[in-house]
This record gives structure tokens, C-alpha cells and sequence, in this order.
């Protein structure tokens, strides 16, 4: 990065986090600083839902998994535009009917004090942890490519983020990730054009596509019923819909965004939005990833994308055998050249197609095994080694390809994007702290405005610091990662369970509801300690669980336990 | 601490605006099973 790419990330990202603090440092009352401005649109309320949803990991990963595997991935969101439907009509009416801060409030008021505290208490464990990975992940990637210092990096974007959510409160929010998702959009379409004029001259986009086709990149949608395969309609769709069902109707750092708003009807048309707008996305970003991994079909490709950590071992004792699979790899590049040309030579008349297309794939399955080999050989130098590179291809892309200027504004894409949706979850983890737990243990202090918005202001400081510390924390403690991306997929299906009896089950009381959800709970983690089958999965078993145990529990409980509340 | 029409052009009720979300969710899946055809 030079100057003027610093000049670009800086400029986009302290000026958009300075603005937003700026615009919104007079939010005095509890209500504007906890669910927005009664005047917000439909249009910000979608833009602030889909930046809360997009972290820097999308960005990164997504076109690494278009690289890696091809646009298939895509199907993973097929169950989102109907569960936004279901939130259109059942869950968003109740909450604004209701005028609750937060989604677990609703709980206490259907239910009673110790269910609205397993539902806060499950999303505060849950999210509190999450929000420094949000950090965490895009820092460890952007520092190792770029050179910086982790600590600072994270500490650096921690404490922007940081600046304008205490200051602003879910206004802030707002404001900031309508301009965050303008540097998105700019920076991904930059990315796209400059992706298209680096293809070799004549091949063009129906050409890199057909390429891409060929070798199996853009299978997007697969029918099959078997279960073992990973990405299908039918589990894109099912394990999708409970998935997006949990995450947005129940999570509270989704319902926040949507939940205040001019009216009803901003709130439902600020979900729609998002209901047409999000499988298009994701396809665009997929086929960016397919698009690069074309790109690289015509130019020398790293036979490792993470190149610091194979450079590292590289230099190591065994640094023949990695200079000799580096080898290994352009050679096989170079054969690759000649299948293509025959290919494209069948492909405009002259020569067999299915023979060159044959030969192509035959080509590709070698350089995959080239790569496979690659790891094989890091984890043997160090069994801790990280293996997976598809997250660092897209970024090696845009620093070795773009211009500069274009460098720094996809560098502020990754920021963005991270303070983004790390706003949108301290935002929501200040909330549910203020509401559900300090305002339930001092009733009294609901009264005091002032003081309770000084309140909201230092819990939300007080999860910013916490993210910080816990990213900090997580570089050493690699597959700690991994257990908090489970702990969410085994929570969130209790936790929808939970609102599925509130809305559906009128019978069903607090105590019923609040024991079922607990051996819901623990049935989960027998089958996920036992079993071995796809996250998605439970959260379909938690939530019909925790329905059907509380059923069966209030068949024996006295009937006024349960309530005809709201 | 409502209105439920959707005051969206060509809409009278929320019913037609979800109806209208799932036909574009349709046409979006068959848009891609073409598009992945048509590069295979």
C-alpha cells in the first residue's frame, strides 16, 4: 500500500466513523439511542440489516470459497427470503405492538423473568464472544498480507468502532453503515471491472464464464437428496430457513435494526429488501471469487495463497521439498496453458470438445493434487500450521492486481464491512445488557432518563473493550474460533424454539417453556458430542426440541402456570 | 413505550408483496440453474 491507498483507507474509514459520531452526539433519550430515529426509512433499515449482516468475512471468504469450490455456496441462502417473510408477519408486528427495546423482553412479558433471562443470557454469551471474532478474522488476514501488526490492527478498528456506537447509539449505527455499504458497493464493483480487464485479451466475460463452467465452477444449483453432499437446494432451503429464522427474528443485534423505524411498514419493507436483495448478492461476490480463479488460469498463481506462512516454513529446514512442489506446480501451469488453448480452439470449430474439455479437467485435478501435496507438507513441518488458504486468495488478488488507490479503497471494503456489523452487535449487546439485566435487577432506575443512557453508553463501551481483549486473546488460542462458531449453531435453535412456543403455543407457560428449553439444550449437546452431521441440522432439532419438551412439561404442570398474554 | 397496507405501488396487502417475494425467489433458482447450464 502506498500513500494514496492510505490515503483512501483512512480518509473512507475515520471519515465515515468521525461523521457518524459527529451527526449524532447530542442522542439523549434512551429510546433514539437504543432503536434509532422514529423517522428512519424503509431503505436505511435495509441497508443497516444487510451491513449488520455482512462482516469482513464475506468479503474475504466468500469469493475464496468461489475460488475453492465454486458458486454452489450460493444455495446456503436459499432459506432466507421466506424466514424474513415469516419475521415480516409474525415476529416484527408483535415486537412494535408491544413497543419492546429488545427481543427478550417480549419473552419476559409472554413468559416471566427467568425465560427473558435464559434468552438474553444465551445471546449474550453467545454474541459477546462472536463480536471479537468479527474483529479478530479480518485482522489476522489483512495484517499477514499487508505486513501490519495484528494487535494494532485490531485495536486500531476496536476502538473506531467503539467512538461512534457510545457516542451515537443505534443512530450512529445506522447512519455509519449506510455510508460503509456505499464504500462496499464501489470497492466490489472496482474489484469486478478491474477483474474483467486483467482477463487475456479476447476472452471476455462469456468466455471466463465458460471457462469457469467447464471446470466445474459454476454449478449453482445442485437437486440431489444426498445428504452427504454439502451444498444443496434442499438443504440450502430447510436448514437455511431455520438458520435465518433464528438470526433474524431472535438475535438481537438483527431485531434492533429493525425494530424501530418510522412505522410497520419501514420495518417490513426494510426486510424485503433484503428478502430480494441477498441471494443476488452473494451469487455476485461467488462469481467474483470464480472469475479470479479464472484470472489465475492465464497468470502464475502461488501454489499456497498464504504466502507468509508458506514463506516461513519455506525458509525452513525442509526448504527444498517446498521449493521443489513450487516447481512442481508452474510446471503443471504451464501444461494447463496448452489445455486451454486447444479448449478454446475447440470450442470456436476446430478439434474435439469433449476431448479438450477432458483434458482440461484432467489438468486442473492435477494442480489441485499439486496443492494438496502443499499442505500435506506444511502441516508435516508443523502440525499447527493453517492449512486453509481460500480465505487469502482474494486479497493476494487485490493487492498483486489492482492499481493503487484501488488497493486502499478494497483494504476499506474489509473495514467496512468489520465495523459495520461489529457495530450492529455492540450495539445490541449494550442494549440487552441496559434492558434484560440492569434495568430487571433496578426497576426503579427506569425512570431516570439521563442516567439511563449513561448506562447503555458504558456497557456498550464495556463490549467493545471486552471484543477487543477477547481478539487479542484469540491469536493465541487458535481453535478457540472454531468452538465459538459451534456454540452459536447449537444455541440458536433452543432460542427460536423459544419464540416459536410465545407465538404459536398460547397454552404454554413460563416454567414449562424455560425447563423444556434447558433439556432441549442438553439434548443438543448429547447429539452434537455423538453425532456427526451438518451444524445446520441443529438448529431444526434444538427448536422442535425445546417446542415439543415444553408441551409435554405443561401437560403436567397446573394450567395457571400458563398465560393468554400477548 | 401501525398502518398494515404496504403502500407500495401494485400492492393492496402485505399477502401479495410475500406472494411476490417467493415468485422472485423462483425465478431467481431457475435464472441460476440456466445460468449454470448454459456455462457448463
Amino acid at each position: 500500500m502506498n500513500a494514496l491507498d492510505w490515503l483512501v483507507l483512512l480518509g473512507t474509514m475515520v471519515g465515515i466513523a468521525a461523521y457518524g459520531a459527529w451527526r449524532t452526539r447530542h442522542t439523549d433519550h434512551l429510546d433514539t439511542y437504543l432503536k434509532g430515529s422514529k423517522t428512519t426509512g424503509w431503505f436505511t433499515i435495509g441497508l443497516s440489516v444487510a451491513a449488520t449482516q455482512a462482516s469482513a468475512i464475506t468479503f474475504l471468504s466468500i469469493p475464496g470459497q468461489g475460488f475453492e469450490s465454486g458458486i454452489g455456496f450460493v444455495q446456503n441462502y436459499f432459506g432466507l427470503p421466506l424466514a424474513l417473510i415469516i419475521v415480516c408477519a409474525v415476529f416484527l408486528p408483535i415486537y412494535r405492538r408491544l413497543g419492546v427495546y429488545t427481543a427478550y423482553e417480549y419473552l419476559g412479558q409472554r413468559f416471566d423473568g427467568k425465560t427473558r433471562l435464559l434468552g438474553a443470557g444465551l445471546f449474550l454469551l453467545q454474541r459477546g464472544l462472536a463480536s471479537g471474532i468479527t474483529i479478530y478474522a479480518p485482522a489476522i488476514i489483512l495484517s499477514t498480507v499487508l505486513g501490519w501488526r495484528l494487535d494494532l490492527t485490531i485495536i486500531g478498528a476496536g476502538v473506531l468502532v467503539i467512538g461512534y456506537t457510545v457516542t451515537g447509539g443505534s443512530v450512529a449505527v445506522s447512519l455509519t453503515q449506510k455510508w460503509q455499504v456505499a464504500v462496499i458497493f464501489a470497492g466490489m464493483v472496482t474489484a469486478f471491472v478491474v477483474l474483467l480487464d486483467r482477463l487475456p485479451e479476447g476472452l471476455g466475460f462469456s468466455g471466463a464464464a465458460h471457462l469457469a463452467g467447464a471446470m466445474g465452477k459454476l454449478e449453482a444449483v445442485d437437486f440431489s437428496l444426498d445428504p452427504d453432499k454439502r451444498y444443496t437446494f434442499w438443504s440450502g432451503l430447510f436448514g437455511g430457513l431455520f438458520l435465518s429464522l433464528s438470526y433474524f427474528g431472535t438475535d438481537q443485534s438483527q431485531v434492533q435494526r429493525y425494530i424501530g423505524g418510522a412505522s410497520l411498514r419501514e420495518g417490513r419493507l426494510g426486510l424485503i429488501f433484503n428478502a430480494l436483495l441477498k441471494i443476488p448478492m452473494q451469487f455476485f461476490i461467488l462469481l467474483l471469487g470464480a472469475l479470479v480463479f479464472v484470472f489465475y488460469q492465464f497468470q502464475p498463481a502461488p501454489v499456497f495463497f498464504n504466502r507468509a506462512e508458506w514463506e516461513h516454513h519455506a525458509a525452513g529446514p525442509n526448504g527444498a521439498a517446498f521449493r521443489a512442489l513450487e516447481a512442481k506446480h508452474a510446471a503443471l501451469h504451464a501444461v494447463k496453458q496448452e489445455k486451454i488453448a486447444a479448449w478454446q480452439a475447440a470450442r470456436t470449430g476446430s478439434g474435439d470438445l469433449a476431448a479438450a474439455r477432458a483434458g482440461l479437467v484432467a489438468a486442473q485435478a492435477a494442480t489441485e493434487a499439486v496443492r494438496a501435496e502443499a499442505k500435506k507438507a506444511l502441516t508435516a513441518a508443523d502440525p499447527r500450521a493453517k492449512t486453509k488458504d481460500s480465505d487469502y486468495v482474494f486479497i493476494s488478488f487485490i493487492v498483486a492486481q489492482l492499481p493503487h488507490g484501488a488497493v486502499g479503497l478494497l483494504v476499506a471494503v474489509m473495514f467496512a464491512a468489520a465495523l459495520g456489523s461489529k457495530a450492529g452487535e455492540l450495539n445490541a449487546l449494550g442494549s440487552t445488557s441496559t434492558i434484560d439485566l440492569w434495568r430487571h435487577f433496578r426497576p426503579l432506575a427506569a425512570h431516570d432518563e439521563a442516567r439511563n443512557v449513561r448506562v447503555a453508553k458504558w456497557l456498550t463501551a464495556f463490549w467493545g473493550f471486552f471484543a477487543i481483549g477477547f481478539a487479542l486473546y484469540a491469536g493465541f488460542a487458535e481453535n478457540l474460533i472454531e468452538a465459538i462458531n459451534i456454540l452459536g449453531s447449537i444455541f440458536y435453535g433452543v432460542v427460536l424454539g423459544l419464540f416459536l412456543v410465545a407465538f404459536f403455543l398460547k397454552k404454554v407457560g413460563g416454567t414449562a417453556v424455560f425447563w423444556g428449553a434447558v433439556a432441549a439444550q442438553i439434548l443438543v449437546f448429547i447429539l452434537f458430542a455423538t453425532l456427526n452431521i451438518s451444524y445446520l441440522w441443529y438448529n431444526l432439532i434444538g427448536c422442535a426440541a425445546c417446542m415439543l419438551f415444553s408441551v409435554i412439561l405443561q401437560a403436567f404442570l397446573p394450567a395457571n402456570d400458563a398465560h393468554e398474554r400477548p | 413505550q401501525d398502518d398494515d397496507s404496504p403502500g407500495v405501488p401494485g400492492f393492496r396487502t402485505w399477502r401479495g408483496v410475500y406472494l411476490f417475494v417467493i415468485g422472485c425467489f423462483i425465478l431467481v433458482v431457475i435464472t441460476l440453474a440456466l445460468f449454470s447450464r448454459a456455462f457448463a
